[in-house]
């Protein structure tokens, strides 16, 4: 069976070419592995042996085409993307029966393209969460330890990624959610700049601050990944009309010479010791590479936590009324009630907690008497948050911390407490209240557990985010190691 | 703990987002609030005076088409995922409460 630790896409699209290997092989590993890993990783809500089966023998009739590096190639996508005639839930119960009737955005593009959906990926529910503990389609583990969390709300991606179960996975990220699992997981995980990539077809949580980006084990792959979901689409009026550059036309052009700031309040008090030391240590090899680093400061970031719950939640408030079990999804009808009542049944029983806490926060911020004390106060602290990026890209090409307060922490053990759990985005969210590009690669291992090194650029400059990335990659050859475990 | 949302504040709340909890969830929930609350209270320590809101870092202020009716050819795959349905189109319940 392939071995997807021992792939990148390069590799595999070699092997479909050569006839070494046929779609159809690399789906049936792909599902395989998956259905193997499900008891111990839970990564997936829904599998698609049947449609990924028949999907990859009429890529096979039609024959592999050499120049496109996609042909044949399996992939999981997480469950907010809708996709045709498979079931996407986004993790809740309130859509756990809900059949798309066409694709997202990204999904035309990949599909175009003869990729292969194996199945949709778990995650927090609506992406509401730090671990892909809310979802309602239970917990998903950490794939170098399963008595911990995979981080969220993109667990089930990174955690399949992180596996060898797919050689990569689509995610979302609102405030932090590809970034920190791809941290827990050692793996690659980009948030493209937001407007890069169409928003159509991604259930929305926070529409000023979701983008769809990719998790993968290399940097060259998630280049790829990205150079072929980005771009203008008329469907989405916030994506922009800016050229999409080859992602890979400069990635091996090194760090000599590039300036990186890094924030002082990256490594405040709160950060656990043993992931500043390796963030310390990974920044050290950056200057071994030839980067010129310096101290800066983010003096609005340590705010971005409590501007983000009030926005993000306030947007949840409102994409979410749509769900009132009318026209699709779960619908708690019962002889006699009003059209009322139905609403706040079907409600009540579809959503889980922790969505229902960002309703009711989002709905308190928006209502009558607290919108300029929460909602607005919120949203004047982010236009000083985008400043202080600003300001230190003006002289710096790179900023360079960690993705993560801590390691992954352990299955159930924040469960109760919101507030703590809110704080693990820390040093993620302000690059989305930004609408910066941001990613996260493995720095190295503390506890036996990956830590996570962000890397966030300028406005649409993903390209010199991949150059940098590549180049420590390539030093360290971190993604040759991985979890000990056989799907 | 906060007093920055009173038990009945949340219940109204609650109201608004159509949503039901019971006594002991609502206690719980108010708690939780509060706290997260207290999280947010702390942009208070931010001087914003004079500060323009951004509420979108998106370019694009505007963008319009023409108002275009387009036939998907969808209507029954639509309706196939509508909870009930009656002669091609969606069932809802009663808006108007006949009995008050």
């Amino acid at each position: 069976m392939t071995d997807f630790f021992q792939e990148d896409l390069v590799s595999l699209h070699k092997k479909l070419v050569n006839k070494e290997i046929t779609a159809v092989d690399l789906a049936k590993a792909a599902l395989d592995k998956a259905e193997h890993a499900q008891k111990d990783v839970n990564a997936y809500i829904t599998l698609d042996r049947q449609g990924a089966l028949k999907r990859a023998a009429e890529i096979d009739a039609a024959g592999i085409d050499a120049d496109n590096i996609f042909s044949g190639i399996p992939l999981a996508v997480k469950d907010n993307i809708v996709t045709k005639g498979l079931r996407t839930t986004a993790a809740s119960h309130i859509l756990d029966n809900f059949v798309p009737i066409y694709d997202a955005a990204v999904m035309e593009k990949l599909n175009k393209l003869g990729l292969v959906v194996i199945g949709k990926t778990n995650m927090d529910e609506f992406a509401m969460g730090g671990s892909t503990e809310t979802s309602f389609f239970g917990k998903t583990a950490n794939a170098w330890d399963h008595t911990k969390v995979p981080g969220g709300s993109s667990g089930g991606s990174a955690a399949a990624v992180a596996s060898g179960l797919i050689p990569f996975a689509l995610g979302s990220d609102t405030g932090g959610s590809i970034r920190q699992p791809a941290a827990f997981n050692g793996i690659v995980g980009l948030k493209p700049t937001y407007g890069r990539v169409s928003r159509w077809g991604l259930i929305a949580f926070g529409s000023s601050l979701d983008q769809i980006g990719p998790l993968t084990r290399t940097v060259k792959d998630n280049a790829r990944v990205l150079s072929v979901i980005a771009g203008k689409d008329p469907r989405d009026t916030t994506s922009e009309d800016s050229p999409v550059p080859d992602f890979l036309a400069n990635i091996e052009g090194g760090v000599k010479g590039l300036r990186v700031g890094v924030p002082k309040e990256y490594f405040a008090k709160g950060i656990d010791d043993d992931v500043k030391a390796t963030i310390k240590k990974a920044i050290a090899k950056f200057e071994e590479l030839g980067a010129v680093v310096d101290e800066v400061s983010l003096p609005h970031s340590r705010y971005g936590i409590a501007a983000y719950y009030i926005l993000a939640s306030s947007e949840a408030s409102s994409n979410l009324q749509r769900f009132d079990g009318i026209r699709y999804g779960y619908s708690a009808r019962q002889e006699g009630q009003t059209l009322e009542d139905l609403y706040v049944k079907t409600r009540s029983e579809g959503f889980g907690p922790e969505v229902k806490r960002r309703i009711m926060l989002g709905t308190f911020a928006l209502s009558a008497g607290f919108y300029d004390a929460y909602f607005k106060k919120a949203a004047q602290v982010r236009t000083l948050i985008v400043s202080d990026f600003t300001k230190v890209f003006q002289d710096h090409d790179l900023i360079l911390g960690p993705t993560t307060t801590s390691t992954a922490f352990d299955l159930g053990s924040e469960d109760d407490d919101p507030v703590k759990m809110y704080m693990n985005d820390l040093l993620t969210i302000p690059v989305n209240l930004a609408g910066l590009p941001g990613m996260s690669i493995n720095a190295g291992f503390a506890n036996h557990l990956p830590v996570g090194l962000q890397i966030i650029g300028r406005p649409f400059d993903e390209s010199t985010i991949y150059r940098a990335a590549y180049a420590f990659e390539q030093a360290t050859k971190l993604y040759e190691q991985h979890p000990e475990v056989s799907f | 703990m906060s007093n920055s949302l009173p038990r009945e504040d949340a219940a109204h709340v609650a109201q608004l987002a159509k949503l039901h909890f019971s006594d002991q969830q609502l206690d719980v929930l108010t708690g939780q609030l509060a706290s997260i609350l207290d999280l947010v209270e702390t942009l208070n320590e931010v001087d914003t005076e004079g500060v323009e809101p951004t509420y979108t870092v998106s370019n694009n202020v505007n963008v319009l088409r023409e108002d275009l009716a387009v036939k998907s050819g969808q209507k029954a795959a639509l309706l196939a995922n509508a909870p009930e349905t009656q002669d091609g189109q969606i069932k809802v319940p009663a808006i108007i409460d006949e009995e008050s």
